[in-house]
């Protein structure tokens, strides 16, 4: 795959994604004031000094984005990388094993997918102490289950070709047919899947630091921040719309690099449907 | 050559191009059909023929001014009674397509719709292209379904597509191409998909059609027995380019060209069959079988195969004898019955084998596309065999894998390929190379040639047949084609709907008296004649008249 | 043609070979209320099983032994589980879901108001978005790459990209604050007529509407397509059929059960999405309700309200396997 081969549309996903790493990464070197310093009035208009004006406590809006791109991403990523990890080992497993352990499997995956998720996260959240690990376990079990169901259609894809019979007539064991038969084939569907967890993950998490159950003040996230100057709205202030912009930008570009790599993918497995 | 006065069909120069998208390349322009020119007059049926990838399909689908997955007419031209129909445009094809020319697709379950009737779907274009009203049609239609011998005409048409057969359902798009009176029908392998004994209905089905409503036809197929029996002229074609052309008398008993004698002279050999040994390699013994829902697919099957020796297994499909391999294999555990291996038996599931047994039977699929992992080069495919079971491993393994792709007749210069690089045969023979590499005492070869063209299968049969002098290799070779049986075989088995009917060595198992089945396996089977079809049909017309 | 199998005869194998569509109904009908069953033991015993103590969180600070065992005497919380389990869930069947711990109100009361509300939401959001989604997709296929179909899909993808409650403010603040057009917050109430109803609710509709409509619009597009390229509409071509003919009378009757599975997964998504659009709307729903009992960690609440969304998802679900099967040929005439 040569660099010419990857379409504007892409590019412009791939750069967004790079400055939010950015932001992420040197955070307390790029921001021009602290997360939690108070530095004016409350929602003073936006000039030369503070880029996106400050908030509803007098903070620089744009240092807390920066850092609240941190936290996002952070907390997105972790949940992601979780949740994939076990629903892809889930799934290989009882792809290639069958019989019980894929229906049992299976019907447990069902079961945890006929609880709409936001709902579940709200029911689970209520009980559970507020910590940032309880949030990402909880985002990353929920979310495992729509990899479980893409994950085993994309193994069972591969696992009824000859040549995974042919391995196990061989004698080979489980272990080498999921990861040297099976999994080379599934890393372009696997790959858009990830992608699109992640920007799922992002949008998740922001709704629940909305509703005031995700990441907990004074921690800047971007879903926080929405909350916090919503009340704004009312009057004109659009201060709540900056933060709301770079969630949307941020989910706009993983999306354009997924759909890329989904175009690029034969098999169509593994559509849009994150509810 | 034939007339060229009162033409139907005149083709001239036709060329067809498509682009290509080789990955990591720039997109490049190839050239399918390169010049390819014909006439057909009224009432008279010229067979395409060639192997795959010789762009018969393409020229068929020509005749209807259609390029099918980004095929572009280029070049030449295509005169239906006087019209070049390639100069036509949209609103004047359409009202060519399914009136004056209809097609005949290879797969007739996929082409039609599966949610509406099949009678509704057979009169639909001479409906709506104004040539009938729909009783005139449906009348029309049921006497089609009679002359297609489809069983209850009456009710046939009220019938959804996937509530009837693979037979019926071709007989039926035959039925939708010859309603609207079509001046030109273009087959596009209209049997290749069915078994031998429904492929004779078939094609005596589309035969007597055709004589009886004198319509011209494009026969295209790459099996040159059947384009025998129902062509007029062949035209033998290769890369896109006309290799012969002439009477079916002239191509089948005088081909002037080397490639069409070579398709000609397919199989004429026979090989001189082995005696019986004592004591088998491979003892099958009363051996049932049965899916987990219990639906039985075995029945008591006992055969024998002794080293050295070639046993085939010789059945349509549904008659268990690719089930029989899985069983052998340990895929499928019998139900009743034992294997038994060299003297001992053999664990009945593969889960409980020693890696020794493992090691010993080897087998060969149908369809090497998918029996190779895409993502592994020829040097792994060939060498895990040869780390898994003799642990070889750095210079000592690709030294072995050198000397096996000798031994399949490849250089060294594919060793770092990948199997979407190599052809048909050539991943045939790295799956050969494959199972050599276990060196295996017996090899279950299903239907190995099947999915190859008939030169290419050729190689590969010839192939197997020098392994097996060199290294005393056995083998259980499963097909469907008599040919290859009377070709290779040394002992035949005959299997149908689950059950033994015949078995022994080869010259007893096809010589008379026959029991039933076999019987008409081997009527049906079509020959390299002109008038086969006819003699057959006459026989049985008489068999059904003294009955 | 005949295949006779032996197979094991299961319960209602009569039924199954003799109306195998209504036997495949029931069976799924019965298939979602034991899902519903399961869902209800995991809700109310998961919660029960998952460690911090309600009384404790709600005492804080003041939680001494004593105070945290009245509390927990006070709201039954000291009874066996399985007894707790058996009474709640004979309550829900009987639409008594018990008394909310923090307004010591019926919670079955506040649900019968708003649920009506939430459902009247996503209802009328759901009569808007349909057809123009279906409408969409069918529009950007027969413009298959072309521009129309281009600009579809960018606008598609961000809509799908923007979190609801973005869209949300952002049509606050110019129809609601800027243009003065709309009604912020969307209070409806008892006696409301329903012309003013929908007046009021106007902005909380577009916004679900512009999320869902995104999704289901690229799904029909692609279930489309996919019947776009079979092998029976090649058919079709070849004979001469107009394209239109083709679409209506081919295409059409095979795109019908992926749509309806489309159309009916958002549906359920629709359900999630009411939940933000009441936070952002201030809209007197259940999913307003939810949240708010969440925050205060009012079990009862948050047990009913999870329940019942639950119930309306996998009812939706059902739904979209039941017409998925009906609109599926090969199942409406067996062999």
């Amino acid at each position: 795959m040569r660099l010419r081969d990857i379409s504007i549309t892409a590019w412009i996903g791939m750069i967004g994604i790079a400055l939010a790493l950015i932001c992420a990464v040197f955070a307390p070197l790029i921001a021009p004031y602290g997360e939690t310093e108070v530095v004016g009035g409350v929602w003073q208009e936006a000039d030369a000094q503070f880029f996106f004006g400050l908030d509803n406590l007098g903070r620089d809006i744009l240092s807390r984005l920066i850092y609240g791109a941190r936290t996002t991403l952070f907390v997105a990523l972790a949940a992601t990388v979780i949740s994939f990890s076990l629903g892809i080992l889930l799934s290989f497993i009882a792809a290639v094993s069958g019989g019980v352990i894929d229906t049992v499997f299976s019907r447990f995956n069902d079961l945890m997918m006929s609880i709409p998720t936001l709902i579940f996260a709200l029911v689970v959240l209520a009980v559970l102490p507020q910590h940032l690990v309880v949030l990402i376990l909880v985002m990353a079990i929920l979310d495992s289950t729509r990899v479980y169901r893409l994950g085993r259609a994309v193994a069972l894809d591969v696992a009824v070709m000859e040549f995974v019979e042919a391995a196990r007539l061989r004698g080979e064991g489980t272990t080498w047919i999921i990861f040297r038969e099976i999994l080379p084939n599934t890393l372009s569907p696997l790959l858009a899947e990830f992608g699109l967890r992640f920007a799922f993950s992002i949008l998740f998490l922001s709704t629940l630091s909305f509703l005031g159950l995700g990441i907990q003040p004074p921690t800047a996230d971007w879903g926080g921040m929405v909350k916090e100057n919503k009340d704004g709205i009312i009057f004109g202030i659009s201060a709540a719309l900056v933060p709301g912009s770079a969630i949307a930008a941020l989910a706009v570009c993983v999306n354009l690099v997924v759909d890329w790599l989904l175009k690029r993918t034969s098999s169509l497995k593994g559509g849009r449907g994150d509810a | 050559m034939p007339e060229t006065s009162s033409n139907l069909l005149t083709v001239r120069n036709l060329k067809i191009e498509a682009t290509s998208y080789p990955p990591g390349e720039p997109p490049k322009r190839i050239t399918i059909v390169d010049g390819v020119s014909f006439d057909l007059q009224k009432g008279r049926v010229l067979g395409l023929i060639g192997e795959s990838g010789a762009g018969k399909s393409t020229i068929g689908l020509s005749a209807l001014a259609y390029g099918r997955g980004g095929a572009e007419i280029t070049g030449g031209e295509v005169i239906l009674n006087g019209t070049n129909i390639l100069a036509l445009g949209k609103g004047g094809i359409r009202k060519v397509r399914g009136a004056r020319v209809c097609y005949v697709a290879q797969s007739a379950a996929a082409a039609f719709n599966p949610a509406h009737r099949l009678g509704d779907q057979v009169i639909e274009a001479s409906v709506k292209h104004g040539l009938m009203t729909k009783e005139e049609a449906r009348k029309r239609a049921l006497y089609l379904f009679r002359v297609l011998g489809l069983p209850n005409p009456e009710t046939f048409g009220d019938r959804f597509p996937h509530q009837v057969s693979g037979g019926q359902l071709q007989r039926a798009m035959t039925a939708m191409a010859l309603c609207p009176n079509p001046e030109l029908i273009v087959f596009d392998e209209p049997t290749t998909a069915l078994d031998v004994t429904t492929q004779i209905d078939v094609l005596a089905a589309i035969k007597h059609a055709i004589e009886e409503t004198d319509t011209a036809a494009l026969y295209i197929t790459h099996d040159l027995a059947v384009v025998a029996q129902i062509s007029d002229d062949i035209m033998v074609l290769r890369h896109g380019r006309t290799v012969e052309y002439g009477s079916v008398k002239q191509i089948i008993e005088a081909p002037t060209q080397d490639y069409t004698r070579a398709l000609v002279n397919v199989r004429q050999t026979a090989r001189q069959e082995a005696s019986d040994q004592s004591k088998p390699l491979l003892k099958v013994d009363n051996v049932s079988a049965q899916y987990s829902n219990g639906f039985k697919v075995l029945h008591g099957v006992s055969l024998h195969l002794c080293k050295g020796q070639t046993l085939a297994i010789v059945g349509e499909s549904g008659s268990g004898k690719s089930t029989l391999a899985r069983v052998v294999t340990g895929l499928l555990p019998p139900s009743e019955g034992r294997i038994t291996f060299d003297g001992k038996p053999l664990t009945p599931a593969l889960k409980n084998r020693p890696r020794e047994d493992l090691r010993r039977i080897q087998l060969i699929y149908q369809m090497a596309d998918t029996a190779m992992n895409p993502r592994q080069t020829v040097r792994d495919i060939i060498g895990r065999p040869l780390a898994f079971y003799d642990g070889l491993r750095g210079a000592a393994k690709t030294a072995r894998v050198k000397e096996l792709l000798d031994q399949i007749e490849m250089g060294n210069g594919f060793i770092d390929r990948y199997p979407a690089e190599l052809s048909g045969g050539q991943k045939q023979r790295v799956a050969i190379a494959r199972a050599l590499a276990a060196r295996p005492e017996l090899i279950l070869c299903d239907e190995p040639t099947s999915a190859l063209d008939p030169l290419v299968a050729e190689g590969i049969l010839k192939l197997l047949m020098k392994l097996q002098e060199e290294q005393q290799l056995s083998y259980v070779f499963i097909t469907h084609d008599i040919a290859i049986v009377r070709a290779i075989a040394d002992s035949v088995a005959v299997m149908h709907r689950g059950r033994l009917v015949r078995f022994g060595p080869k010259s007893q198992a096809l010589s008379p008296p026959f029991d039933d089945y076999t019987d008409l396996l081997l009527k049906s089977v079509p020959e390299m004649e002109i008038g086969w079809l006819e003699r057959v049909l006459n026989t049985r017309r008489m068999e059904s008249a003294g009955n | 043609m005949s295949n006779s199998t032996e197979t094991e005869s299961l319960p209602g194998q009569r039924l199954r070979e003799r109306f195998p569509l209504l036997a495949l109904l029931i069976e799924r009908m019965l298939l979602s209320v034991l899902l519903l069953f399961a869902v209800s033991v995991l809700i109310f015993g998961g919660v029960e099983a998952l460690p911090g103590d309600f009384a404790s969180t709600y005492l804080g600070q003041s939680a001494t032994p004593q105070a945290v065992a009245n509390i927990r005497a006070e709201l039954g919380l000291d009874r066996p589980l399985v007894t707790r389990y058996f009474e709640w869930l004979g309550g829900a069947v009987q639409g008594d879901f018990g008394t909310s711990w923090a307004s010591r109100n019926s919670v079955s009361e506040q649900v019968g108001n708003r649920l009506g509300n939430s459902l009247f939401l996503a209802g009328f959001a759901a009569v808007i978005a349909v057809p123009l989604a279906v409408g969409l997709g069918m529009l950007s296929v027969h413009f298959r790459d072309r521009l129309p179909d281009k600009i579809i899909n960018v606008i598609s993808l961000a809509a799908i990209s923007l979190p609801e409650f973005f869209i949300g403010y952002l049509l606050i603040l110019y129809f609601a604050v800027n243009f003065g057009i709309a009604t912020f917050p969307a209070t409806v109430f008892e006696g409301m007529g329903l012309l003013e109803r929908i007046k009021a609710i106007a902005l909380p509709t577009a916004t679900l509407v512009l999320v869902v409509l995104a999704h289901m619009m690229r799904m029909t597009r692609a279930a489309i397509l996919s019947v776009m390229s079979s092998a029976y509409m090649e058919t079709a071509e070849l004979k001469g059929l107009s394209a239109w003919r083709a679409i209506v009378k081919h295409a059409a009757p095979n795109a019908l059960a992926p749509i309806i599975n489309v159309v009916a997964l958002n549906l359920a998504y629709l359900v999630v999405g009411v939940v933000v659009v009441e936070v952002v709307f201030v809209y007197p729903g259940m999913g307003q309700y939810m949240v708010d009992a969440v925050t205060v960690r009012d079990m009862p609440v948050v047990q009913a309200c999870g329940l019942i969304f639950a119930a309306v998802y996998i009812f939706l679900n059902m739904l979209a396997d039941i017409l998925a099967i009906v609109a599926n040929p090969r199942l409406r005439h067996p062999r």
